[in-house]
């Protein structure tokens, strides 16, 4: 019988929710990894191991490894680190499998590549060299590369998004970056520099399933679509009660359907709109947004969800998933149409994702 | 080299299954120390010190009572104690 696996990562540790096929009955187990605060916890759909991210305020950053859906860790940061002099790594913020290896992105930005399956990691020196780097600024959860996109098919193409830079693409595996900014708004800049080459705040970054040139963007400032592989972007919030929220969650199969939730405002306290909880979904590509709330609590919410704290299973009809920074999951088996609550007073949650283990 | 009686903290040693709380090893100053201990357990050295390098900000390590940085040097028979700062919340 197959096994549908929620991934958490949170404040303390790694949680996982288990189900089979019909995800009606789901399991929690957990904390794993010690405790220790995690920004992202994946799963390689090839091989079922599981990769968790994070940092610990006593030892530093490491990624751990489960090959068994999460009974048994190891961990290891071995090459993960700057050198000498440099602002060592807090933590790991992202993780992504390729054909390459593993991929992570830290905080203070930067990218490893592992080759050894999370062993041991090489830095991609490229984007550290970026000559802009001098000017980077860190958004509000500190200077961290948190979005991190392989192409799906051609190894020299990588996207990355950073707080507060922006968008990056390579075309040459990493050796050199170019910024994918055009478009992407800094409203906190004066009113003359509103569209600057770098300096925006990216919240998320995902890209639509076999579309690697269609990428979407929840931004501090918007929320953005573009058809060129991030060389520009336009505005799709009309529709959206707010310009302003974290996560975006795209469709596994539709290309045109995207999920998110919108928050109040980056200065309005930053949870869901009018204290109701909604996901928005555009089957359209964002040219129109549908509020979803069967089942969601419709009064006195005050949580928000993180940036990668939103998932799709890959299930038809899709499940969506996302977590809340108060420590509660929602879920949805029918593409974001009803929503149950799975989990609740869990530590707050950065990241959900999800596998499927045949 | 001297011999040196190390006392690990828990949260440590459930990092690395196998590893002892209390042990002696042969080190002449703490980032030989940290070297010995890595050879034992791979990783602990990243999980006690940075890259600046320096022990990491949110660990102690005490030699013969006193805080010590990567550089303190150790007698024969010196007392470590490794142990965690108040952190977290």
């Amino acid at each position: 019988m197959s096994k549908t696996l929620i991934l958490l990562g949170t404040r303390k540790g790694v949680f996982i929710l288990e189900s089979d096929a019909a995800r009606r009955d789901w399991q929690l187990r957990g904390p794993y990894c010690d405790c220790w605060p995690m920004n992202h916890v994946i799963a390689d759909p090839a091989s079922a191991t599981i990769y968790a991210g994070g940092g610990n305020e006593w030892f530093g950053p490491a990624v751990w490894k489960s090959r068994d859906l999460g009974q048994s860790w190891t961990h290891s940061s071995e090459g993960l680190k700057y050198a000498e002099g440099e602002e060592p790594i807090k933590a790991v913020w992202s993780l992504a499998p390729s054909a390459q290896g593993l991929y992570t992105g830290v905080q203070p930005a930067g990218l490893f590549l592992s080759g050894d399956d999370g062993q041991s990691w090489r830095q991609i020196e490229g984007l550290r060299n970026h000559p802009t780097r001098p000017k980077w600024q860190p958004g509000g959860a500190g200077l961290i590369l948190h979005s991190l996109i392989p192409h799906p098919r051609d190894p020299q193409h990588i996207w990355v998004g950073i707080s507060a830079v922006g968008v990056l693409h390579t075309a040459n595996g990493g050796e050199s970056w170019e910024m994918r900014n055009r478009g992407t708004r800094a409203d906190f800049n004066p009113e003359d520099q509103r569209y600057p080459e770098f300096g925006q705040c990216v919240h998320c970054l995902v890209m639509a399933p076999g579309t690697p040139d269609r990428l979407y963007q929840q931004n501090h400032c918007g929320m953005y679509r573009s058809e060129n592989a991030g060389a520009e972007w336009e505005s799709i919030e009309t529709g959206l009660p707010s310009s302003f929220g974290f996560p975006a969650a795209a469709h596994p199969r539709d290309r045109d359907t995207l999920y998110l939730v919108p928050l109040n405002g980056d200065i309005a306290g930053r949870y869901v709109p009018e204290a109701k909880a909604a996901v928005w979904r555009t089957r359209d590509g964002g040219k129109h947004w549908q509020a979803l709330r069967e089942g969601l609590p419709q009064k006195d919410v005050f949580f928000g969800v993180l940036r990668q704290a939103m998932a799709a299973d890959r299930h038809d009809p899709a499940g969506i998933y996302f977590g809340t920074n108060s420590g509660e999951v929602y879920a949805s088996a029918d593409e974001g149409e009803s929503w149950r609550c799975l989990a609740q007073h869990l530590p707050p949650i950065a990241s959900v994702e999800t596998l499927i283990v045949s | 080299m001297p011999n040196v009686a190390i006392t690990l903290t828990p949260a440590l040693t459930r990092l690395f299954p196998g590893c002892p709380r209390q042990l002696e090893l042969e080190a002449t100053n703490v980032r030989g120390l940290l070297d010995a201990l890595d050879q034992r357990w791979p990783g602990m050295r990243d999980r006690l010190s940075d890259s600046m390098p320096r022990i990491r900000p949110h660990v102690n390590i005490f030699v013969d009572g006193e805080r010590s940085v990567l550089e303190t040097r150790l007698r024969p028979g010196a007392s470590v104690l490794i142990i965690t700062a108040i952190s977290g919340g």
